[in-house]
């Protein structure tokens, strides 16, 4: 019982920010696998999302600015395609990358004028952020919720990629990008929904995040994402489950990591785990053969 | 235009910038001028040297914060003078290290110890190809900020707090002939055949190894000459800000010498120097008035407030990459003759 | 449409750098700089510094040296409380011309900048920068508030004596501030015979949960973290909503309205120490409190920047106290130029809302004494504890 008391935290906690982490995560595996773009303004994405609710909330109810996150999250991931990778889609890889890279910093860069560089407290969100106790641990509703909001939200992804018609010829697309074009598969109609679910997801992922951990600073999306992205590659990039395993593997390692007093070291065991895996098996653990590709 | 009149106009330059730098800091030795001067200096070695390897060589590596963070730290580390050793090291009893080095031996020690870590780190590494590789460059150069940060290393790297003391560069020339020095050593080296290997590379790897080049010695090679000046580039880094942190290191900057490479044109030495030193006035000097309220009579301009400046400055670099995508060189270098030639095309049209 | 483009990013530039170098300094001008973080991690705390400095300038802006009247300008640079910012935010200040400067909150962008104001002959006051290094070894840095090893210790004797022998103490990595207090706290602890477990958490970390179960596991009856109010916020919530029941304390960093917000409605036991009180019963105090409270109440937009509210920061009243000193500095040179100035200031002596401030031969200002407060939870207010002092 002790033992439980002492460590169950952590658990709980590795698995609420494991949880996050998926989110996010499943954003950048699933335009890798369509573009092969490591889409670095995935997780500045993610941040805006945090200060549309930040103001959102402060001119209206909670039941309306959540709605509206979401929305303009989605416009946001929507936009950014067009506009910033659209135009680049036959040049090279690395000009896509560097342009990822461009409105990553323009995204953070405008963060930092609006609220002038101030961290900003997060609205309380009723219910989820309500304070309950476990087993003798006491801790938010929130963490409770992650893991199975997030379960949930993939399960019904990948459904949707098995079964309907957009869920086919994305992976039509990812499979090979000229002959499905070739086939008469709208490419751009295909790559926009990508983008937005995956802005659907990173703003769910902001919501339940930042109950967690009230403040939003212009770039507090940097660490989550590199994260969500390790946790991406891990589960074999472009692959959904695998995404999601990783992304709570490394949030657990991550929490006990901290348990064992290495603090320092909870972010490089991440980047460290990230080199070994791609240099063991870069398609990752749950490598392209067994799982669903995007 | 003959060879050697062309020779002479280009030593000619070439004096007459160091002439500039030199009567820079007689004239104004504390404006932000001589700021530019000596960090766009800094930055264009190391844009130079990150342009070796993503624009010669076609190997995408984002490691580069990494390895000046060596650099950085080794060249710090060496030159504290042993008199202020137990002020600097306040936390760790003096450090364990009681010598003091010449500050061009550290200097080139400092690119040596990112050479070798890059040496090492490349083994793995540099079987990854393009995207696979950047992340895990990045993913190296976040390790080796952790290292430095932690307390274990604390006798040696001071942990997590601020390196400073060390000696510095006191005039702009000396910081402008240690960076044409080392420009110019890749310059030659791009010139050589090892130079033509590393182009044949990023034009087609299959056509260059059935040319008989050596693809992974190549690489390696060329990853650790671009650590070697990264880190050395890092050590100047440390030099024009007198002190220096491991905090400072992070992704962003290598983000940003990136951008600098792609403004200046992936390819282009000169592009990659002119790149640096527009990109650094621009986000120092330059374009500071966006961060100042301004009136013209009563009215006052809306929207500047502070962080204006970094708004309008990315937006810049967004038109840029996605209309400008050869930068301002493309793969060209600067040259009398293309010049020459500019001119001669203007007159034609005149007359026209 | 390209070619366009290239034209008015062209004609953007050439328009820049005539607005770059189109200022030139009146004549009858002196300038103050304001090293001061407005945005980041210390961006709240150094924008109630800067309040107590404009609040100055507007009481005295103006001071005559031989015979004629000069203005006192304020010019302010954003450090952004980062190390790597703090070099081209001090270049700017010294290219600006400033006969001295104020600041910084937050000792790591002090140290930083030192530097480089000692190359340029630029004397500078530190206001509120606690840190031992930022002084010492630079004979152009002065500062008049007190210093880690005694607020550490000062810390330490309270926590040993109301709340108990265990501490576990959370710093910021590569923050001079956080982990230089931290330092003086743990050894002075353990000189009185307590126990410390010391942790350092990552910049930019938002997840305090481990560390928050770490503390509870080593059982620990105080959580000492001096961190930035941004980090504190996190750790005060999640204290909360994980059920510590230890006492949490902290330096002068967290006598800020952002650690009330986060702890009102909570049940937790917070205190803080720090330079003044707002109910100082001396004159001088009594009179910056109430000129200070109407002054906010009449410009909205310093009432925002103070938090929203209208309760004095201890920072503020240094701020107030550091600019007075510099002008005092800048009379008893009699003269603009920078280095008259740095001269001048090792030898005055002024006393000021927050009591004298004479300086030593390091350039540091003699103080022994610090006010300890504790969060009132349920109203969200600062209530005065008790003035420690340490016997020599």
């Amino acid at each position: 019982m002790d033992f439980i008391a002492k460590y169950l935290p952590y658990l709980l906690a590795g698995i609420s920010v494991g949880g996050q982490y998926a989110l996010i995560a499943i954003g950048y595996t699933m335009v890798y696998g369509i573009l092969r773009l490591i889409n670095f303004a995935h997780a500045d994405i993610f941040m805006v999302a945090g200060f549309i609710m930040v103001y959102a909330s402060a001119s209206m109810p909670i039941y309306l600015s959540i709605p509206l996150v979401i929305v303009l999250t989605v416009v946001l991931g929507f936009v950014v395609e067009r506009v910033a990778y659209k135009p680049l889609r036959s040049a090279p890889r690395m000009s896509v990358m560097i342009s990822a890279i461009g409105v990553s910093y323009l995204l953070q860069n405008t963060a930092w004028y609006v609220t002038g560089g101030l961290a900003k407290v997060y609205p309380t969100i009723p219910w989820i952020s309500d304070t309950v106790t476990f087993m003798g641990c006491t801790t938010k509703r929130v963490t409770f919720i992650t893991p199975v909001l997030t379960i949930l939200l993939v399960v019904i992804l990948v459904l949707l990629i098995k079964y309907t018609k957009i869920g086919i010829a994305m992976r039509a697309v990812s499979k090979d990008f000229e002959t499905s074009q070739l086939m008469g598969i709208k490419i751009n109609t295909v790559i926009s929904m990508t983008f937005i679910i995956g802005s659907f997801l990173a703003a769910v992922g902001s919501l339940l995040y930042f109950s967690n951990y009230a403040t939003v600073t212009p770039t507090i999306g940097a660490m989550p994402g590199l994260k969500a992205f390790v946790a991406a590659v891990f589960g074999g990039i472009g692959s959904i489950p695998g995404a999601v395993i990783g992304a709570f593997i490394i949030g657990i390692c991550e929490n006990f990591i901290k348990a064992a007093g290495l603090t320092t070291f909870s972010d490089a065991f991440t980047f460290a785990l990230l080199i070994v895996v791609l240099i063991v098996k870069p398609n990752g653990i749950f490598g392209e053969s067994t799982s669903e590709k995007v | 235009m003959k060879k050697t009149t062309k020779n002479i106009i280009y030593i000619a330059l070439l004096l007459l910038i160091f002439a500039l730098s030199y009567v820079v800091d007689i004239i104004a030795p504390y404006s932000m001028l001589v700021t530019v001067l000596r960090k766009g200096a800094v930055y264009a070695l190391v844009a130079v040297s990150m342009n070796l390897l993503n624009g010669f060589t076609g190997l995408f590596s984002l490691g580069q914060a990494g390895f000046m963070l060596l650099g950085a730290y080794t060249y710090a580390i060496f030159t504290i003078p042993t008199a202020v050793r137990e002020s600097v090291y306040y936390y760790y009893e003096g450090g364990i290290i009681n010598f003091q080095m010449n500050m061009i031996l550290a200097m080139l020690l400092a690119g040596v110890v990112a050479a070798i870590f890059a040496y090492l780190i490349g083994l793995p590494v540099l079987k990854l190809k393009s995207d696979y590789l950047a992340i895990a460059t990045l993913g190296f150069a976040e390790i080796v900020r952790a290292l430095a940060q932690w307390d274990g290393f604390g006798k040696i790297t001071n942990g997590s707090n601020l390196l400073k003391k060390f000696p510095v560069l006191d005039n702009t020339t000396q910081y402008f002939l240690i960076v044409a020095i080392c420009i110019a050593v890749i310059a030659m080296l791009i010139h050589s055949t090892y130079g033509r290997a590393f182009k044949a590379i990023r034009d087609d790897e299959i056509a260059a190894q059935a040319m008989g080049i050596n693809l992974a010695r190549h690489e390696q090679l060329s990853f650790v000459i671009s650590a070697f000046f990264a880190g050395i580039g890092g050590a100047l880094l440390a030099i024009f800000q007198t002190t220096v942190q491991a905090n400072a290191f992070k992704s962003a900057m290598t983000y940003e010498i990136l951008l600098i490479v792609v403004i200046g044109g992936i390819g282009s030495i000169t592009g990659s120097i002119l790149g640096s030193f527009l990109f650094i006035a621009c986000s120092e000097w330059w374009l500071r008035f966006l961060d100042e309220p301004m009136f013209i009579g009563t009215f006052q301009v809306p929207l500047l407030r502070t962080g204006f400046r970094m708004v309008v400055f990315s937006v810049i670099i967004m038109i840029v990459v996605l209309f400008f995508r050869r930068g301002i060189m493309g793969d060209k270098e600067f040259s009398l003759d293309r010049i020459a030639k500019l001119f001669r095309k203007k007159a034609k049209g005149d007359k026209k | 449409m390209k070619r366009i483009i290239a034209l008015a990013l062209a004609c953007l530039m050439v328009l820049a750098c005539f607005a770059g170098c189109g200022s030139k300094k009146a004549d009858d001008v002196i300038y103050i700089g304001i090293y001061e973080p407005a945005s980041g991690d210390n961006g709240a705390g150094g924008k109630q510094e800067t309040l107590g400095i404009q609040y100055a300038n507007t009481l005295v802006n103006t001071v005559t040296l031989g015979g004629k009247e000069y203005k006192i300008e304020l010019v302010e640079v954003d450090n952004q409380s980062s190390t790597d910012k703090a070099i081209s935010a001090a270049s700017q200040l010294v290219s600006k011309g400033c006969s001295i400067v104020l600041g910084s909150y937050g000792s790591g962008v002090s140290i930083a900048a030192a530097d480089t104001f000692a190359n340029a002959k630029i004397p500078a006051i530190g206001c509120s920068c606690t840190n031992p290094a930022v002084t010492d070894g630079n004979e152009y840095y002065y500062r008049i508030c007190y210093l880690d090893p005694f607020q550490g210790t000062v810390l330490a004797n309270y926590a040993f004596e109301e709340k108990g022998e265990t501490a576990y103490v959370l710093a910021q990595l590569g923050d001079d501030y956080s982990v230089g207090l931290a330092t003086s706290f743990q050894s002075a602890y353990e000189a009185l015979g307590g126990k410390v477990v010391y942790e350092t958490f990552p910049e930019g970390t938002s997840d305090f949960t481990a560390y928050i179960t770490s503390a509870k596991n080593a059982g620990a009856d105080v959580m000492f973290a001096p961190t930035s109010t941004t980090s504190a916020s996190l750790i005060i919530s999640q204290a909360a909503s994980n059920g510590a029941e230890y006492a949490l304390m902290a330096g002068d960093t967290w006598e800020s309205s952002v650690i009330l917000d986060a702890a009102k409605g909570t049940n937790l036991d917070v205190s803080v120490s720090t330079f003044f009180d707002e109910n100082d019963d001396t004159a001088a105090g009594k009179e910056f409190v109430t000129g200070f409270k109407a002054w906010l109440n009449a410009n909205p937009d310093k009432l925002t920047n103070n938090g929203g509210n209208d309760i004095v920061a201890a920072v503020s009243a240094l701020g107030f106290d550091g600019y007075m000193t510099a002008v005092e500095a800048i009379k008893a040179a009699d003269s603009a130029d920078s280095q008259a100035v740095a001269d001048a200031l090792g030898g005055v002596v002024y006393t000021g809302v927050t009591g004298e401030i004479k300086f030593d031969e390091i350039g540091d200002a003699v103080r022994n004494l610090a006010y300890i407060k504790t969060v009132d939870t349920v109203n969200g207010a600062f209530v005065f504890g008790k003035i420690q002092t340490i016997a020599d």
